[in-house]
């Protein structure tokens, strides 16, 4: 028997396509979906190693319930009504007593986050939230205060670039496979690529510009170059005139932002960055200054994002072949996108969030992910209320919230932590309750609506029985929901039940996904039309340089720029990121991954490294004011002095995943838990730390 | 040589090693063998930019092949067909001369089955009319395989493009 299924890669949270050749049940081979322009077979290694996934013996593998203190590793297997029984329990006390508020559910976003909204609708809390926030508030925020849209409703056509711009987007690393080939392609056929970064990372290596700039201060790079597009008329003036508001509010305030200034703060020399405006203008509007895929660093994070998308506001770049899109849903061409969950009729939750978002107290932030790294504060200072459950779905608090330890003293006051996994991740190793999930080559999941310049949708279907005694977490949620009475909302027994409910009234079938994955609702491209057609969602429909989303919020548009000094203590900022081979915190225990990158090594500047004692490939002890630990020193001249700098996901702490416990370092025992409190990411490069010979 | 040509447009690719995980999930093999491997060189600056090299090095199924002729039981071969070097396993016993004989380290060993363990172009795939697993998989298809007459002229093209002036 074999058999070739259409679906997608769960390995990260790109879903690249993919197609899964299946012999006899058993997953044989996978590749990339071939039907997909950009994907054509390609797969990263993350993807490649789907099949390490599910042969992975150390996954989780069955319902598990704590019989020691929590984090001792003490467990007893359980079955799935006795698990289910447990958890649903459990939570009627709680919210009996304390309030459906009282429960709060994280997850990675995912193709099934309407199921786990409607659950948290259901039972009266407003306390869902997603990693989103960790990774990118402050860029949506950005993106919103500007055009009224948010970053995931905007698109890049890398393709047709001819100019992009990278501020430590390390998009040869932190791969997205469609993008690589996209930008890839652009350059064999001329574009230019600048990458900006403190560090050299793999993208450096290939980029036709490389400014290694001093960490932190890539803001003041930014407003220099918009100083000098407005000095130097370099903006494509028909577009700035038709679309964009407060002009003459930033040429006034960008003013004492020149290029001679901006060499003290940056270290890059004042006439390479007007070389560059220069240069960049001249292929305007096909120009991408990259938005940033994690745009999580600094307390002004918001204002960093802001510059990038301005600079492209002035290329004319937004709405414009080889630059950004929106992405276009199929209401553009009178089709309908399939139903959600939370599209019912679902009870009204006034509580405020936990996070207080929405709030005078935090106003901007999305409401629709939240800002997940306040959680530690409102469980520790019952503020705005106390939080008594949490249920982490894919979604790892310990690992992904800065200040580890904080984080655990927050968990510590939980009545319950119920953990949604397929590893055994840190939270699941410090949960009450583990309900393992089926890995994606493993089941259906809800449809992706796959907005872009052709909307279209696609499908993850299941290839092969779960192996072990595992099931969807649509599915683990449903069967909480039923114990708890509010089963009603949750009308389908499995996951193609749920998929075909879905699909009802859009036209298609879930039959139609099987020749090639993915369904598309036209064939064409839609661009809007520059002059009149570009629907901006802001209350002028404009682009507001000046805006009123923070000016109503009591925000300035254009705060005057803080220097960044350098640390007068020898210490260094921590920065940290991604390698080709993990996604987030989730992969280090795969085999063949951990084979190729077992662990996270201290990148440290020569000279610095020389002057502390340090050589290449000696263990050092990393501190902070939140914590320390021991990890390999990598001495090398290509980074910057001011900064240290280190894999992101290592140092897990559940000893059951052998091959990722206890190597290498987490840096979420390092950071401290800061944020951007107007665009809402943790401000994951403000941390400073010392680094000593051990 | 082998009929084949594998190569690597070096410009293109990333050195993300998809092509090694690619590898090891078609063939199922454990941790340790790697019977591709992308080696990192740099990076250097080279003028004011910093350049790496990601450098693919599969096995080269060469013309003579030394692992065949220092083989004892036979089980290192050169298919006749199309020059494909590939061990048979079954007849192996893991003395492990091949890989002393290789002067470019190609025999891998695989200590799960106590065997030696080789890149053979995933002939079974290219038997089947497919491409090698890392070759398919890879993220920026910078991995080129067929016919030597009928791999393209990447690099002559390229070159082309970048002299040739229109104005």
């Amino acid at each position: 028997m074999q058999n070739e299924v259409y679906s997608l890669c769960f390995m990260c949270s790109v879903r690249c396509p993919i197609k899964v050749s299946v012999e006899n049940g058993q997953v044989k081979w996978i590749e990339g979906n071939p039907h997909v322009p950009g994907i054509e077979g390609s797969l990263c290694p993350r993807g490649a190693a789907g099949i390490s996934l599910l042969n992975d013996t150390e996954r989780l593998q069955s319902p598990m319930i704590r019989t020691g203190p929590r984090g001792s590793g003490k467990w007893k297997k359980a079955n799935w009504d006795e698990a289910l029984d447990m958890v649903a329990g459990r939570l009627n006390e709680i919210i009996e007593k304390h309030g459906g508020h009282s429960v709060a559910f994280g997850e990675r976003t995912n193709l099934s986050t309407h199921v786990s909204k409607t659950f948290m609708k259901a039972i009266h809390s407003p306390n869902h939230f997603t990693h989103d926030a960790l990774c990118k508030g402050s860029v949506n925020t950005a993106c919103r205060s500007l055009f009224g849209l948010t970053d995931a409703q905007m698109g890049m056509d890398y393709k047709n670039a001819r100019q992009i711009i990278l501020y430590g987007r390390n998009v040869f690393e932190a791969i997205e496979v469609k993008g690589v080939n996209a930008i890839s392609d652009a350059m064999e056929s001329g574009a230019r690529l600048t990458y900006i970064d403190p560090r050299v990372s793999v993208t450096a290596t290939k980029a036709h510009r490389y400014w290694m700039i001093r960490p932190g201060t890539d803001l003041a790079l930014n407003y220099a170059l918009i100083h000098v597009i407005l000095n130097e008329h370099l903006y494509d003036t028909e577009y700035v005139n038709r679309w964009v508001l407060g002009l003459r509010e930033l040429r006034e305030f960008v003013r004492p932002y020149t290029p001679q200034w901006a060499e003290q703060e940056t270290g890059i020399p004042a006439e390479e960055i007007v070389k560059l405006a220069r240069e960049v203008s001249k292929d305007k509007p096909s120009v991408i200054f990259h938005m940033g895929y994690r745009g999580a660093s600094h307390v002004n994070e918001i204002y960093l994002r802001r510059s990038i998308l301005i600079l492209n506001a002035l290329m004319g770049s937004i709405e414009a072949k080889g630059g950004y899109f929106f992405k276009k849903g199929p209401g553009e061409v009178g089709g309908k996108p399939a139903r959600k969950l939370i599209d019912q009729d679902l009870p009204k939750v006034d509580a405020p969030r936990f996070d207080k978002v929405g709030t005078a107290d935090f106003p901007l932030p999305d409401p629709s992910h939240g800002v997940g790294q306040m959680l530690p504060f409102a469980i520790l200072n019952e503020d705005p209320y106390p939080v008594k459950a949490l249920i982490a779905n894919r979604f790892d608090p310990l690992m992904s919230i800065p200040d580890a330890n904080l984080t655990k003293q927050a968990l510590e006051k939980l009545d319950l932590i119920v953990t949604i996994d397929i590893n055994f991740s840190d939270i699941a190793w410090y949960s009450d309750v583990i309900l393992p999930e089926s890995i994606y080559l493993e089941r259906t999941d809800c449809i992706q609506q796959a907005n872009g310049l052709k909307p279209q949708m696609f499908l993850r279907r299941q290839a092969i029985p779960p192996r072990y005694d595992t099931r969807p977490a649509a599915v683990i949620i449903k069967q909480i929901a039923e114990r708890l009475g509010i089963g009603g909302y949750f009308p389908f027994e499995t996951m193609e039940d749920l998929v075909r409910w879905q699909l009802e009234g859009t036209g298609f079938t879930i039959e139609d996904f099987d020749a090639k994955g993915f369904v598309a609702y036209t064939n064409k491209q839609i661009l809007w039309d520059r002059k009149d057609g570009i629907q901006f969602k802001t209350p002028s429909k404009k682009i507001e340089l000046v805006s009123s989303l923070l000016e109503d919020a009591g925000f300035e548009s254009f705060p005057a720029y803080e220097p960044v000094p350098s640390d007068s203590n020898g210490r260094f900022r921590l920065t940290i990121g991604r390698c080709a081979l993990h996604t987030h915190v989730s992969t280090q225990n795969n085999p063949y991954l951990s084979e190729i990158v077992p662990e996270n090594v201290l990148w440290i500047n020569s000279r610095r490294a020389a002057e502390l004692g340090i050589n290449n490939g000696a263990l050092v002890e990393v501190s902070s004011s939140r914590g320390s630990g021991r990890i390999k020193a990598y001495v090398t001249d290509f980074i910057h002095p001011e900064t240290v700098f280190m894999l992101h996901g290592f140092g897990h702490e559940a000893q059951s995943a052998t091959r990722s416990f206890n190597k290498g370092v987490s840096d979420s025992a390092l950071l401290e838990n800061v944020s951007d409190k107007i665009g809402g990411s943790p401000a994951l490069h403000d941390t400073f730390v010392t680094v000593k010979p051990v | 040589m082998s009929r084949y040509y594998l190569f690597q447009d070096a410009k293109k690719c990333i050195g993300c090693h998809s092509c090694e995980v690619a590898c090891k999930a078609n063939k199922n093999l454990p941790v340790g063998p790697k019977l591709c491997q992308i080696i990192t060189v740099g990076p250097k600056l080279i003028g004011n930019l910093p350049k790496s090299g990601y450098t693919f090095m599969p096995c080269f199924h060469c013309e003579n092949p030394w692992c065949v002729a220092a083989c004892p039981t036979g089980a290192m071969q050169k298919r006749e067909k199309d020059g494909i070097v590939f061990v048979d396993e079954s007849i192996c016993v893991g003395c492990k001369t091949c890989m002393s004989a290789c002067p470019w380290g190609a025999p891998q060993w695989n200590a799960e089955t106590g065997k030696v363990v080789k890149c053979d172009y995933c002939k079974d795939r290219v038997d089947a009319g497919l491409k090698p697993a890392c070759v398919t998989l890879c993220t920026t298809h910078c991995l080129h395989f067929g016919k030597p007459e009928a791999v393209p002229q990447i690099r002559r093209e390229r070159y082309a493009r970048a002299m040739t002036s229109l104005d």
